[in-house]
């Protein structure tokens, strides 16, 4: 697996296709319709999904399908300096973009005029939050009952200079030597082989990219399997 | 996605069809472009300026530099800010008030390519370490809304930032003199130039440059912003948008037709700026 360049050896040890260690609970807010907790390592996300229930203000509904609606938010005291609390044009993005890659499954058809809120926090953050928060969200959909086609799950591929590597950490996010880092979130649907997130920074050649993708899927389809194993023993 | 015209939802049967026929209603193919229009120095008070028409898309696009404190994790760095307006003249679509999601998500994926592939030399951006160094403002206007903003709006920034000059300044009383213009300019590696590409799927055909009615009938797309440093091309940015799949074949052929596409790209760029250097030539003589 390990291309010729200068990362050679993961910085927490772990093998260049090995997440790290994953946690899973549903359950974890009490007041929702449905909530899930899922930890990838150091990072830590909780989501907490409301409705469906009815949209308003009124002109907002659709009378053909439901609305999936996705906040996004980082805890304050989640990273190293302070984050300011309230919107940013990156947890706006990450909201939007999270949307996207749940929408394709749940079955908004089923659910005409209504909003499906999904509330997803960041407690503890390193690296990878977004596609944490991606699996906490599929889980907490599947736990409040919304008809969904299948699962969803998310994690980050990156490129250390030559080398391609699952489940990035911050530490390897700034990775300086030789081609640097390249970090791409990517979520995947494991029954119907389709990606439904898929974002991209820092440099990489098309082949390669097919390569990463590829770690993406196979390191999607372990998650899944915590997801099932998770959601099924809640039951 | 974006709230669009009713009128699109009785055409959009008819759209889908003509894509799925390979046959566009102006007669394109699925990987034809627009034709693009360049006019640069549209704004004499902009350090940089230019005005991109892709068919009847129009976007602005302004430099505008400042002096500023750097960031505390890059003290000898300069800064870049971009930013899109979706002004309500652009679009019966558009709406005064706060930045919308189309127009944060546009800007920032414009911003992205720009600075992953180190296109921009931040560290020359630096005034004095720690204590001040030049931002650089990309600011975006849309004039028209036929489609395809984020690609007419990156080829507008990298061109505006290829032509922009820095302002005099005074170091010591820390003064821009605005409209002075130096014959400087910004730090950039031209082997670096990001250039952005973005495919849109409506049923199972992917295709580029949609006019706003085709964007309409999309389920989403997949932009791609790449430069090529030496033999390689490469991806220096990726975004999917839109409540659509891609699997990893359709990827596959969206990267080959992207390469194609950055030569073309690269050609008109190359050959807009040296038309602009020879009229520029013209009227200093």
């Amino acid at each position: 697996m390990a291309e010729k360049g200068s990362y050679t050896k993961r910085i927490d040890g772990r093998s260049f296709d090995a997440l790290r260690p994953i946690s899973a609970k549903v359950g974890v807010v009490p007041n929702a319709d449905g909530s899930a907790m899922f930890s990838q390592g150091d990072t830590i996300a909780i989501a907490a999904v409301y409705g469906p229930k009815t949209l308003h203000p009124k002109n907002q509904q659709n009378p053909e399908k439901g609305v999936l609606r996705v906040h996004y938010n980082m805890l304050s005291f989640s990273v190293g300096e302070r984050i300011r609390p309230g919107v940013s044009r990156r947890s706006q993005e990450i909201s939007q973009v999270t949307e996207w890659a749940l929408t394709p499954v749940v079955m908004l058809e089923e659910l005409p005029g209504t909003v499906i809120d999904i509330h997803i926090n960041i407690i503890q953050a390193n690296a990878g939050t977004r596609c944490a928060g991606i699996n906490a969200a599929a889980m907490a959909l599947a736990h409040a009952g919304i008809p969904m086609k299948e699962m969803v799950s998310a994690v980050a591929i990156g490129k250390m200079d030559q080398t391609i590597v699952s489940d990035v950490t911050k530490e390897e996010e700034d990775y300086k030597e030789g081609e640097a880092a390249t970090d791409i979130p990517m979520a995947y649907l494991s029954n119907s082989k389709k990606i439904s997130l898929l974002q991209l920074d820092g440099r990489i050649q098309a082949k390669r990219l097919i390569e990463a993708l590829d770690a993406g899927k196979k390191a999607c389809q372990k998650i899944y399997e915590i997801q099932k194993k998770v959601l099924k023993e809640s039951e | 996605m974006v709230h669009r015209t009713m009128a699109y939802k009785i055409t959009k049967k008819n759209v889908n069809d003509a894509i799925n026929l390979e046959k566009r209603f102006d007669g394109r193919g699925l990987f034809d472009q627009r034709p693009v229009e360049i006019e640069f120095g549209v704004s004499n008070k902009a350090e940089g300026s230019v005005r991109v028409r892709m068919g009847k898309t129009e976007v602005l696009c302004g430099i505008k530099m400042a002096t500023a404190e750097p960031y505390t994790d890059h003290e000898a760095e300069g800064t870049m800010m971009t930013s899109v307006e979706l002004l309500p003249l652009a679009s019966p679509d558009f709406e005064y008030g706060a930045p919308s999601i189309q127009s944060v998500e546009t800007a920032r994926i414009i911003d992205r390519g720009i600075r992953e592939s180190g296109f921009v030399d931040f560290e020359k951006l630096c005034i004095k370490e720690g204590e001040k160094v030049w931002s650089v403002f990309i600011d975006l206007a849309v004039i028209n809304d036929d489609g395809n903003l984020i690609d007419a709006g990156a080829l507008a920034a990298i061109l505006a930032l290829m032509t922009a000059k820095f302002p005099v300044y005074d170091e010591k009383a820390d003064k821009i003199e605005f409209g002075e213009f130096t014959d400087k300019k910004l730090p950039l590696d031209k082997s670096k130039l990001p250039l952005t590409v973005s495919f849109f799927k409506s049923g199972e055909k992917v295709f580029i440059d949609p006019t706003r009615e085709e964007e309409a009938t999309t389920k989403g797309r997949l932009t791609f912003e790449i430069s090529k440093p030496e033999k390689d091309e490469m991806i220096n940015a990726m975004q999917k948008g839109g409540e659509v799949t891609f699997t990893t074949d359709e990827i596959e052929t969206m990267i080959a037709e992207a390469t194609k596409i950055f030569k073309k790209l690269k050609t008109l760029v190359d050959e807009s700026l040296d038309k602009a250097e020879k009229e520029n030539k013209k009227k200093k003589d």
